[in-house]
């Protein structure tokens, strides 16, 4: 069974996030840049169903400028088997990426889609919905666990009342939740051999598609800066300033 | 918590201080790249962080015990060597054919720093194994290396280095331990040895003992010692395990510090049943020995550079954190407290601390760079220069960590005297640095008498050069030209001692000439680190200057008020230490030990 994950390039979960004075984006410049946690579960779960003799090849895919090489290499040292990287230096939203990944599905056509459940960069949570929606093959999203048994993929799914469990046909597409699985490190003789493991290079153009954008971001802010503790004299000021200031009550 | 190190500090001297990516025009590091070096140093600081920082402290807390038959130690351990092993870690940089992955000992001592902030007594177990695994591979018989480096390769079996023994510790030219020929080409041990760190534990199948030991009839002295391995269990061909070697656990030792590491006191032979391989000629072990030790000795000084990093970021991150008291100049009670970072007096501990251990940290990895161009690009010269650098890159680090740390636990103050939190820990591990691996006083003794002298001085003339390169570099430099005058004149003095000294020696006044050799050692610990720090700030000019980025302004900013504190409070006691050395200072050789 051919597995497909998706990967994004994001700023490291570590980097205190800044954003660019003009407030027209978040600064980029000189941070570092690491996969995405969600996709490095992803990835994981791809690499545990190949050691249980599940999945036989492993196709990581990511989308962005030429350095998003380095989040692939991470994945082949981490035990996928060959990427793909669709190139572009253009901005792009979650529908353009879903877009992309589905050609990648028709052309690929795995068995086993396994994307992070969202990117903590921006935070969406769309790219997996869309493309179930744009290749009509069945989604589990939220996934702490996943089980393939034949033809099918039962997916337990974090919903707000519990766990959901359903059961998929394959092929299907599956987002990972925190709690799916965790990562492991690079061994060191993987990190060479992932050097060796073939790196494809793509053009959107060459899949056909455009990439259009849709949606104009009017203004980038950080959070705003918690502003320091006061004092209250009794409980009668602090329920005022609850009700007033804070508005909680 | 803080982190183990700073990362964009490492990033900093590994490739624009150290250039490290010029590495891979060596065609033995040509298949790497920064994406493989930063991978591995990705994959070491998880280790590090997943499995070795949390349990740093239970280590510390609950030694390993033995019973009398076996030692036990906290199962955390275990798992934190089976993630080490499993990792690649101790084989790093061997040749892929011994199944390493050839990777430079400058991105190896990067990756070592995040263990041995992280834990040093845990580290100590692989630390010591991959250093008995490159003495074997260096110089025992090939028969012996299919035999152990691929079970000390993937974790199943450790290594030690046996040389102490209970009357024996700096002089190991009297040590007694007997090996007697067998007729079988092995020989027979038979001996005690203390302070063998990791010499029992219940961590491995087998432990592999280095022993130095005196074959029946050998000549008295340093010249008469030969080196053995002497497995705890037998090993057949195979690798698979036979029957027990004879090497009898006597007790554990306990310890100040790297309480997780066992220190061992081993008999071998009691029974007369202890079987030895020699590892290349008789008599020659002094010498295969200490070809590993200096790169033990850069390991020693690395984890002293890294306990007292650790210690630093953790005050660091305590002193921003903690609202005690007011500005000195403000007698307001309703006023706001300051956190005691904007105490004038604590700025002055972290610098003092950042000067110590970022200047340690770049003179461990200049000198895991010069192993690199030594030892796989054949550059003579980087090996003289090693040579020369080896007992300051030993003992800088080893005598300025365990003050870093000190001032760690004063940023603290009652917190840091307590076991929440991590600083006097710190201080009680580190405080083995300067003794392990030749003391303090034995470094300088090396560096005094023997290493300043080897090929004509060439090693000096080539550090000179080095530093004048700096020095030309940073002159052009407006924030620098200031610090290059003062350090012009400290190295003026420095070399005009150096020369005296070796004018005492070339007459033959041992005594009077290596009196004050601990001194000596402390002076150009000074003088090298200062290069250093030019060096840094050089640097930092160069790569940051232009950016206008605030955490690079902030970082350039910091290196450059480190550089200035360290040339300005530190530098100038090698005034005081070149009175004391130009003058032959006699006040502690003279000194009887009646008069006590």
């Amino acid at each position: 069974m051919k597995v497909l994950v998706a990967v994004k390039r994001v700023i490291d979960y570590n980097v205190k996030v800044r954003v660019k004075p003009d407030n027209s984006d978040v600064d980029l410049n000189n941070v570092k840049m690491a996969m995405n946690p969600f996709c490095e579960i992803a990835v994981e779960e791809a690499v545990r169903l190949k050691e249980k003799g599940v999945a036989t090849e492993i196709v990581v895919v990511s989308i962005g400028p030429k350095v998003a090489q380095e989040q692939i290499r991470t994945s082949l040292a981490l035990g996928a088997d060959r990427g793909i990287l669709i190139e572009t230096d253009e901005k792009l939203e979650s529908l353009t990426v879903a877009k992309l990944l589905k050609a990648v599905v028709e052309k690929e056509q795995p068995q086993l889609v396994v994307l992070g459940k969202q990117s903590i960069d921006s935070d969406n949570n769309q790219t997996g919905q869309m493309l179930g929606a744009l290749t009509g093959l069945p989604q589990g999203t939220f996934a702490s666990e996943v089980v393939v048994d034949g033809d099918k993929v039962n997916v337990t799914r974090e919903v707000d009342a519990g766990l959901r469990t359903v059961g998929l046909s394959l092929p299907a597409i599956v987002t990972t939740d925190l709690r799916l699985n965790e990562p492991r490190y690079a061994s060191l003789p993987n990190i060479m051999k992932a050097k060796r493991k073939p790196l494809e290079v793509v053009s959107p153009a060459d899949l056909g598609v455009e990439i259009k954008s849709t949606q104009t971001v009017v203004k980038v802010t950080p959070p705003a800066e918690r502003s320091a503790g006061i004092k209250v004299a009794d409980v009668a000021e602090l329920v005022e300033k609850l009700k007033n200031e804070a508005k909680v009550l | 918590m803080s982190n183990l190190i700073n990362a964009k500090d490492l990033e900093f001297l590994l490739y624009d201080v150290f250039q490290a990516e010029q590495l891979t025009e060596l065609p033995f590091y040509q298949d790497h790249d920064r994406g493989t070096f930063d991978g591995v140093i990705n994959t070491a600081n998880k280790i590090a962080t997943d499995y070795f920082l949390p349990h740093n402290a239970k280590a510390d807390a609950n030694e390993p015990q033995f019973d009398g038959v076996s030692v036990t130690t906290i199962p955390e351990v275990k798992e934190a060597w089976k993630h080490y092993s499993q990792s690649g870690l101790l084989a790093a940089r061997h040749a892929y054919d011994e199944g390493g992955m050839q990777l430079p000992a400058i991105i190896n001592t990067a990756c070592v720093s995040y263990f041995m902030s992280a834990n040093p007594s845990t580290s100590g177990y692989p630390f010591l194994t991959s250093a008995a695994a490159n003495l074997i591979s260096a110089f025992a018989a090939d028969e012996h290396k299919k035999k152990y480096l691929p079970a000390m390769f993937d974790g199943r079996f450790s290594g030690t280095m046996a040389m102490t023994e209970p009357d024996v510790g700096s002089s190991l030219g009297d040590l007694t331990t007997k090996a007697t020929p067998q007729d079988d080409g092995s020989y027979r041990i038979r001996g005690q040895k203390m302070y063998i760190s990791g010499g029992d534990q219940d961590i491995t199948e087998n432990i592999v003992h280095l022993v130095l030991a005196r074959i029946e009839g050998a000549p008295q002295g340093a010249k008469g010692i030969s080196l053995f391995i002497v497995p705890k269990i037998h090993t057949n061909d195979d690798g698979s395990l036979g029957e027990p070697n004879d090497v009898k656990l006597v007790g554990l030792l306990h310890k100040m510090g790297y309480r997780g590491t066992t220190s061992t006191v081993l008999q071998f032979g009691d029974n007369n049943q202890c079987q030895g391989f020699l590892i290349g000629e008789a008599n020659h072990g002094l010498k295969y020995m200490f070809k590993m030790m200096n790169e033990a000795r850069i390991g020693v000084g690395t984890g002293a550079a890294t306990i007292g990093y650790r210690g630093y970021l953790e005050s660091l991150d305590y002193a921003k954190n903690r609202p005690q008291g007011r500005s000195v100049a403000s007698k307001d009670p309703n006023s706001k407290q300051l956190n005691i970072i904007e105490h004038t007096d604590v700025k002055r501990m972290l610098l003092a601390q950042k000067c110590f251990v970022e200047g340690s940290l770049a003179l461990c990895l200049l000198a895991a760079r010069l192993v690199d161009e030594s030892e796989v690009g054949g550059d003579g010269d980087s090996g003289l220069l090693l040579d020369l650098l080896t007992p300051v890159v030993k003992s800088f680090p080893s005598y300025y960590g365990p003050k870093a740390n000190d001032l760690a636990i004063q940023v603290l103050a009652g917190a840091g005297y307590t076991k929440d939190y991590p600083v006097e820990q710190c201080y009680r591990d580190n405080r083995l640095n300067p003794i392990h691996e030749g003391t303090h006083g034995i470094q300088s003794l090396d560096l005094l008498g023997r290493k300043l002298w080897l090929h004509n001085g060439k090693g000096q003339q080539l550090l000179l050069q080095k530093i004048q390169r700096t020095l030309k570099s940073a002159k052009e430099k407006t924030e620098l030209q200031a610090l290059v005058t003062e350090y012009q004149g400290h190295l003026d003095l420095f070399i005009k001692t150096t020369m005296t000294l070796g004018g005492a020696l070339q007459k033959g006044e041992v005594e009077k000439g290596l009196a004050n050799s601990a001194v000596y050692l402390d002076m150009m610990g000074k003088m090298v680190v200062a290069w250093l720090w030019i060096e840094m700030a050089d640097k930092a000019i160069e790569r940051f200057a232009d950016s206008d980025d605030n955490d690079d302004k902030q970082f350039l900013a910091g290196k450059l008020q480190a550089a200035q504190y360290f040339l300005r409070w530190e530098l100038p006691k090698v005034q005081h230490q070149a009175n004391l050395l130009q003058g032959f200072d006699e006040t502690c050789m003279a000194m009887q030990a009646d008069w006590f």
